[in-house]
């Protein structure tokens, strides 16, 4: 049951990871990259967590949280260079 | 061991005289003088055991099996030669005192002197013969400084370097020469080589090692063709003068062959070679004397002919002339240095030793030399010797007299810009107290000097001593008629000295100095022009030159061996590695194509950090997978920092032809490098990493292997490497801080964006980064802690302490956060290196080497079995380097963009009042 579960779950984190790539590659805007790289993030998350149910590891976990801790800051420094230029001020 | 410290304690000492100029000048010479003062006690602690035929030794072991230690010993030649430095060097203490002005930084002056008396020490104390070549380098590189010390004088200047690319020079043949003798000899330390004389001379490498040997003492020296840097070192501060040509420097090189006598003399090519450098050098210093007439000049040309007399001596290679040379080193000291200090009547009395009349000691060595050089035929010509020893003498008396007459008994002059009046107490004890033997010896040589030139000479011959006497009257000898003949024709020479100088004066002209800086002028330029030919700057270049490179051997060593597929099955593809692996593909390919836009590429190669973190977490390497994801943050935060100050596109370089050269060599690389990675990954091999397996646990007391590795096993690469951290964080806070004004900062803010965003702190950013801060703090203590066994350490919690910091520096501002950080991020730095090299150091208490670690197992109360390793230190260590090091670069880079476009400041953005606290600082927004 978890078996397929993961199966579908894993089928639709690649074809998001899919449709954000397409986003990426066309853009047009820096706006609409930056965006792309920041749902990136959030599918590689979903993808480490799933990966952990899969092969039963908690170690994927903290990988998870980290990413999650830190990887909006990466977002946050694109949105603050593209809004004011300075990123620290 | 107290012999080691006569070496250290003047090194060490040097660090005083710069601390207690505080105090004043009196404390200040005061303190270098106790220093020298103690290291001469300490030497002659000794003596009793010198005198007795003892031979002290003292030393550490270093790397034995290199034959590296710092092993010193005092045999006869070292005692006296030792003795001679701080003797002197403690007289020229005081006089410097009385000498430098009140404007002149006297503590420098001490600490550079100091420094110069410890190397100096170290050379002739010496055993191990790769201690001396590295005392003898910091002889030539402090005299260098000595030399140089009025800084703001071009001739001082240009004479340390003179000096300098000489002496320097010369050591570089030395260590050459010295290396062919130990191998000779088979061993480096000199008590050894000293007894394998025979073995030496038999060798095939004598003679390339003697005539290395040669050129170092010869050039240190000043012996002809070398003898031109000396005079030019006389821009130096008249205390140094006296210093390094009296007993010192200049000396090393004869004490070098005097040290090398038992094992390199004897020999045809000795003699043929050292005794007419040696008689060369004596003869043109003492004519060139003569003819100059600025006294310290006279000094100096002086000082060359004398090293030629004893280099001469040295050379005859007979233990009677070994005698006469070690006797004339005693007594040139003790003139020439009271010379150079010339204060009034006393000054009168050292220049008539230094001519050779009789009753003073310059007289009984010169006639010692004269007897020898009276016996001594060149390749069948006996005159040969004789004569020309005879003429340097005329020359020598002349000189001495021209100088005593010139100076004190010439007309009284008057238009002195100030009136001249008698030197202080200070300046003519140090000289009375140098002329007093130079009166005795002279009077009763065998009771004064007796033992002393015994100890020495057979020191020096390193055998039975010949059968000598001082004495006044030796009976009519050849050399008191040629003592005579020198009197004479020094007599006639200063009556006719009009008539020669016009003689001389017609003579084509030769400066040293021009030829010297011409020489070395030109050879700078030709260097420059290499260097601007090879490396013109363009990055590109050296890539291309790089790879190309790396692409011919790797295929050459492809193409050259057999080899073939790996035997190793292939993973299944997964649908997630699969789609990871299209985003890999398509974000580096898209980097290609957009690398020109700078932050469309910064965005791609975000993706390749994501992928790439993905990757390290598929294949079991949770410690890179954190690793990398925090620093892709900081890199990417680091990289738009710098962009805000760069162009935002880069220019298209290079025709199309160059560009699809790079694009071949880069390609290759490329499919090489692919290749490669294939090719490991498709077999089976052993590598190290069983080993650190194996051992992480009962070795390093870890389970994670990786930060084992890290603070233990590979211990002293990190700490190499957070050091180096802290120096590039440093470097970039140092370099940014004045780089940014007047014509730089103009360009920049023609570039910043015109319009932007009017809300510098969003409350939603503000609010949710602070609220983040203690839980980012807890997740990076956690990881901290448990580095030891499960995925994490030092590094990676100062990584993630480090964006938790930094994002209350993007949220609130820099000057909010700044207000806010207790410690300053150097502090941070120079904690984090401390605490890492003292644990390090630990191990020292425990009789093991430097960064042993150890661990134990404690049971806490709540926490339950805690394991406690010394390796956490360290890893602390690790972790405030690395937290230090990114807040201090990433906020000075931010201080840039800011100096450039001052943005009014929030104190408080977002701060809530708190009730009853003062509500005008909070509040206030931009």
């Amino acid at each position: 049951m978890i078996a397929a579960a993961i199966a579908i779950a894993g089928g639709a984190i690649c074809l998001a990871i899919a449709l954000t790539l397409y986003r990426l590659a066309v853009g047009p805007d820096a706006t609409d990259r930056v965006l792309a790289l920041d749902t990136l993030v959030i599918e590689t998350i979903a993808l480490i967590v799933l990966g952990g149910i899969a092969y039963g590891t908690a170690m994927y976990f903290e990988a998870a949280l980290l990413f999650a801790m830190v990887g909006f800051v990466t977002t946050v420094a694109f949105c603050k260079f593209l809004l004011r230029g300075n990123v620290i001020e | 061991m107290t012999l080691l410290f006569v070496i250290l304690i003047p090194l060490l000492g040097a660090l005083i005289p710069p601390l207690v100029i505080r105090s004043g000048r009196n404390a200040c010479a005061a303190a270098t003088g106790s220093v020298t003062l103690l290291a001469l006690a300490l030497l002659m602690s000794h003596a009793p055991a010198v005198f007795s035929g003892e031979v002290p030794k003292a030393g550490v072991e270093w790397v034995p099996a290199l034959g590296l230690s710092l092993s010193v010993f005092a045999d006869g030649l070292g005692f006296f030669f030792a003795a001679m430095i701080l003797a002197i060097g403690l007289l020229v203490i005081v006089y410097a005192r009385f000498y430098l002005s009140r404007e002149e930084p006297m503590g420098r002056f001490f600490a550079y002197l100091l420094l110069f008396q410890g190397a100096m020490v170290g050379v002739v104390l010496s055993d191990n013969i790769i201690a001396l070549l590295v005392f003898w380098e910091l002889t030539s590189l402090t005299s260098f400084l000595l030399i140089g010390f009025w800084t703001k004088r071009a001739d001082a200047r240009q004479g340390a370097r003179m000096a300098l690319v000489v002496t320097g020079g010369g050591g570089l043949a030395l260590i050459a020469g010295l290396l062919l003798v130990a191998q000779a000899a088979g061993s480096y330390q000199l008590t050894e080589i000293l007894v394998r004389g025979e073995m030496v001379r038999a060798s095939p490498l004598y003679l390339p090692a003697l005539l290395l040997v040669l050129v170092g003492a010869f050039t240190k020296s000043a012996q002809f063709p070398f003898h031109f840097w000396l005079p030019h070192a006389m821009a130096a501060p008249t205390p140094v003068s006296a210093y390094l040509h009296s007993a010192t420097m200049v000396k090393a090189g004869v004490f070098l062959l005097a040290r090398l006598w038992p094992v390199l003399a004897g020999t045809d090519p000795w003699f043929l070679i050292v005794a007419p450098v040696g008689l060369a050098t004596m003869l043109l210093g003492a004519v060139i004397a003569l003819f100059k007439d600025d006294l310290k000049a006279v000094l100096a040309y002086s000082t060359v002919s004398h090293l030629g007399l004893m280099t001469m001596l040295l050379g005859f290679g007979t233990p009677m002339a070994a005698v006469a040379a070690v006797f004339h080193i005693i007594n040139h000291a003790t003139f020439k240095a009271a010379l150079f200090m010339v204060t009034g009547t006393l000054a009168l009395l050292a220049s008539a030793s230094m001519a050779g009349v009789p009753l003073f000691n310059g007289f009984l060595s010169k006639e010692m030399m004269l007897e020898e050089a009276a016996h001594t035929a060149y390749l069948g010509l006996d005159f040969l010797f004789p004569v020309l020893a005879s003429v340097a003498a005329v020359f020598s008396v002349a000189y001495s007299a021209r100088f005593a007459i010139g100076t004190f008994l010439g007309p009284v002059r008057h238009d002195y810009p100030h009136h001249p009046h008698d030197p202080p107490l200070g300046l003519w004890l140090p000289v009375a107290v140098l002329v007093v033997p130079v009166i005795a010896i002279g009077l009763f040589p065998a009771a004064v000097a007796g033992p002393l030139v015994a100890l020495t000479a057979s020191a020096v011959i390193g055998g039975p001593l010949p059968d000598y006497h001082l004495a006044l009257w030796h009976g009519l000898t050849p050399a008191l008629f040629m003592s005579l003949l020198a009197f004479a024709g020094g007599a006639a020479l200063i009556l006719a000295f009009r008539r020669v100088d016009g003689v001389r004066a017609r003579l084509p002209p030769l400066d040293a100095k021009a030829m010297f800086e011409a020489a070395s002028g030109g050879l700078v330029v030709a260097c420059r022009r290499i260097v601007a030919a090879l490396h013109d700057g363009a990055l590109s270049r050296y890539m291309g030159v790089t790879v190309a490179t790396l692409v011919a051997v790797g295929g050459y060593g492809f193409w050259s061996a057999t080899h073939a597929a790996g035997a190793r099955p292939l993973l299944p593809v997964t649908a997630p590695a699969l789609t990871a692996f299209l985003a890999l593909v398509l974000a580096s390919g898209a980097v290609l194509l957009f690398h020109g836009e700078r932050l469309t590429a910064l965005i791609l190669t975000g993706v390749v950090g994501v992928v790439v973190a993905l990757a390290f977490l598929q294949f079991s390497a949770p410690d890179l997978a954190l690793t990398q994801i925090s620093v892709d943050v900081v890199t990417t935060i680091l990289m738009l920092l710098a962009l805000n100050l760069l162009p935002k596109t880069t220019p298209r370089e290079g025709s199309r032809a160059v560009r699809w050269r790079d694009g071949a060599i880069a390609g290759l690389a490329g499919l090489g490098a692919a290749g490669l990675a294939y090719a490991v990954m498709t077999r089976n091999g052993t590598s190290i990493s069983d080993f650190y397996l194996a051992q992480s646990k009962p070795g390093g007391g870890g389970t994670n292997v990786v930060n084992v590795i890290l603070v233990d096993f590979r211990g002293y690469d990190t700490f190499a490497e957070i050091i180096v951290l802290g120096i590039a964080a440093l470097a970039i806070y140092a370099l940014l801080d004045p780089a940014l004004k007047g014509a730089a900062v103009r360009r920049i803010k023609a570039m910043l964006p015109r319009d932007e965003a009017k809300d510098a702190h969003p409350l939603i950013l503000v609010v949710a980064t602070r609220v983040l801060l203690p839980l980012s703090l807890v997740v990076g203590a956690y990881i901290f802690l448990r580095g030891h066994n499960a995925p994490g350490g030092g590094f990676i919690a100062g990584l993630v302490v480090a964006i938790a910091l930094i994002m209350q520096y993007i949220a609130s501002g820099y000057g909010w956060a700044a207000e806010r950080m207790k410690l300053d991020a150097q502090s941070l730095i120079g904690a984090g290196v401390a605490i890492a090299g003292l644990t390090g150091l630990a191990a020292f208490a425990f009789g093991r080497p430097f960064l042993t670690s150890t661990f134990g197992y404690l049971h806490w109360p709540l926490v339950g079995e805690f394991e406690l390793a010394s390796a956490m230190a360290f890893d602390l260590g690790v972790f405030l380097t690395v937290v230090g090091v990114m807040v201090l670069s990433l906020a000075q880079l931010s201080r840039v963009a800011h100096r450039v476009d001052p943005s009014p400041e929030s104190r408080a953005p977002m701060d809530v009042p708190l009730e009853g606290a003062a509500s005008g600082a909070a509040g206030k927004e931009d």
